[in-house]
């Protein structure tokens, strides 16, 4: 088979395997779980069009999902409908993209950081004391998930169905993205801005649309969010949620598109799956009781496992889980090769290698 | 009608003067190698005709249109191309991707965002050309970063004539070659057509004078010589910058 058609089958064979897996499951709780994984996969696709496409690692991304999430919530507790508040929600998303874009792209590198983290923080403040939008600290409940051609959203495998097929959406967009001449002129000004320069491209403008591009990604997640949690309240824009999808890019492999959807599934799985684990601490031996108390110690603290974690990616995979999967892969079937041909070699001399 | 005028170019760097009252005119079609030792303000000048740098005062003509305030980009599509003497590529991606980002720059195609860049024939097609001017044609879809520093250097070079430039600009294109690939790129220079109007800079004098019509001696950011090829090889002043007497 040719790579290509490999490659085809699976695609199919995963898409087949997402629509199954509520039905696999079959509880609730964890289809909802699935459901979380598809839309911050939405998310950290988005962050990684300027992480890993742009070379610019946004630090206040929360504040654009969260902006987006917010104008849902409002207008839909103002009385409006479903549609009016998403478009509203994606218009809003939209437009405060575009303020992050026009002010952070001043800059690039470190300094690019420190401004969408502060205006990431300026979203999370707005959020926190313009009471009379926001409701401040209480948040505000959504009292009800859109019903598209008739169809409630209100079971989790019904939630689960409508954000896969965002989320397919999503991934197929990004995918036709990257490989267009857009996005090659977007990756050449992340590595030679200067050169981009000199060859004609309008760097600025370039990195603009893809901050742009970015910013509906995050938007999309946020309106997502809103209809999940039926609730938003400040926490969603700190700064600790805008870390948490960077977190899932940089692990996953930026610059990927597997990369932030493995990232996700893993940051989502650890957060939610693995805190709520324990081991009964029984066992006829003290080793294996000792062994079943620190694990539950570390299910419990799940934040700390999630930091070992990270620690061991950046040690043995820099480059993040998907790409250092490949490359380690690689190098086994290398190693075999090798050795085979060793032995091989070996037989014909008579000597051992 | 000149192909590039510089008008009383001026450039400090806090109160290091780089290019003092520099005036430079380069007919259509002319081969003008820039000479200096290090530090003259070769690069720098360069650097401020393709507007990577503002200059504090002077201006740029570009056949006989002020360009001195306009972004590089836009030079560019008016017909400016320039190399750089440290290698400025794309080292994650193959030649060919180099070389089809060239053509690219000067393409509308560039802002679409839903074609498949892999599926622009007529793009590859030129892109495969430009290194076949260069001879590179055979390694196309070989990453960057394992190529030598020979064959990037004509990377360089057939990125800025992928752009089929009006006026070139060569920023040491010799730099750091080997003999053999010096005489290389000395044939593939000397082939660029007529129509072209190259401006090279030059460390070595011997290397390139053969391909020059004109020499200019930069020393401390001031023109000192200008003149053919003869002229400016007798000139006392040349031996002065150049042995210090």
């Amino acid at each position: 088979m040719s790579p290509v058609s490999t490659r085809h089958v699976a695609i199919v064979v995963a898409i087949i395997a997402l629509i199954v897996v509520p039905y696999a499951i079959n509880q609730p709780y964890y289809v909802n779980i699935a459901s979380q994984i598809l839309l911050y996969a939405v998310f950290a696709l988005g962050l990684n069009i300027l992480v890993g496409y742009a070379g610019l690692v946004s630090l206040g991304h929360a504040g654009l999902s969260g902006a987006a999430a917010y104008s849902v919530a409002y207008l839909l507790a103002a009385g409006h409908g479903h549609v009016v508040a998403i478009v509203g929600g994606l218009t809003a998303g939209l437009v405060v993209t575009a303020g992050f874009a026009a002010l952070a792209l001043r800059a690039t590198g470190i300094s690019f950081i420190m401004i969408t983290l502060a205006l990431g923080e300026i979203t999370w403040g707005l959020a926190y004391r313009w009471i009379s939008i926001t409701n401040g600290d209480n948040g505000i409940s959504v009292s009800s998930r859109p019903a598209p051609f008739g169809l409630s959203l209100d079971s989790a495998n019904a939630f689960y169905d409508a954000t896969l097929i965002v989320f397919l959406l999503a991934v197929a967009v990004c995918a036709i993205f990257v490989r267009s001449p857009f996005g090659a002129a977007l990756t050449g000004t992340r590595d030679q801005p200067r050169r981009m320069n000199a060859l004609g491209f309008h760097v600025w403008m370039i990195r603009f649309w893809a901050f742009m591009f970015s910013g509906l990604l995050s938007s999309v997640s946020g309106i997502l969010f809103i209809y999940y949690y039926e609730f938003i309240s400040p926490p969603a824009l700190a700064l600790t949620s805008s870390a948490e999808v960077l977190l899932m890019v940089i692990s996953g492999g930026a610059g990927t598109l597997l990369g932030p959807i493995v990232g996700a599934s893993l940051v989502v799985i650890i957060k939610l799956v693995v805190s709520g684990l324990r081991f009964t601490v029984l066992s006829q031996s003290d080793f294996v009781n000792i062994m079943k108390f620190i694990l539950n110690g570390l299910f419990q603290h799940w934040n700390f496992l999630l930091g070992a974690i990270f620690v061991l990616i950046v040690v043995f995979m820099p480059e993040g889980l998907v790409p250092g999967t490949v490359r380690l892969t690689r190098a086994a079937w290398r190693e075999a090769e090798r050795r085979n041909l060793l032995a091989w070699a070996a037989t014909f001399t008579g000597q051992k290698s | 009608m000149t192909a590039l005028a510089v008008k009383g170019l001026n450039k400090s760097f806090g109160g290091l003067r780089v290019t003092t009252n520099v005036n430079l005119v380069v007919e259509p079609g002319e081969r003008r190698l820039i000479i200096g030792p290090n530090g003259a303000g070769k690069t720098t000048l360069f650097n401020l005709i393709t507007g990577e740098l503002a200059p504090d005062g002077g201006a740029v003509l570009l056949f006989d249109r002020d360009i001195t305030r306009l972004p590089s980009r836009n030079r560019a599509h008016l017909g400016m191309a320039r190399t750089y003497q440290i290698i400025t590529l794309f080292p994650r991606d193959t030649i060919l991707r180099n070389a089809t980002l060239a053509l690219l720059g000067l393409s509308p195609l560039r802002w679409n965002p839903w074609l498949a860049l892999h599926r622009q024939q007529d793009l590859l097609t030129q892109a495969r050309a430009a290194l076949g001017r260069v001879g590179l044609e055979h390694m196309a879809d070989r990453p960057l970063a394992e190529t030598s520093y020979g064959e990037k250097r004509r990377v360089e070079i057939a990125m800025a004539l992928a752009q089929k430039p009006r006026v070139l600009l060569l920023d040491e294109p010799f730099a750091g070659l080997s003999i053999d690939e010096r005489r290389d790129v000395r044939e593939l220079l000397k082939a660029i057509p007529r129509d072209v109007t190259v401006v090279m800079i030059e460390h070595d004098m011997d290397t390139a004078l053969d391909l020059a019509d004109r020499i200019t001696l930069l020393h401390f950011g001031e023109v000192i010589v200008e003149g053919t090829r003869a002229e400016v090889v007798a000139d006392p002043r040349t031996r002065e910058v150049y042995l210090g007497e």
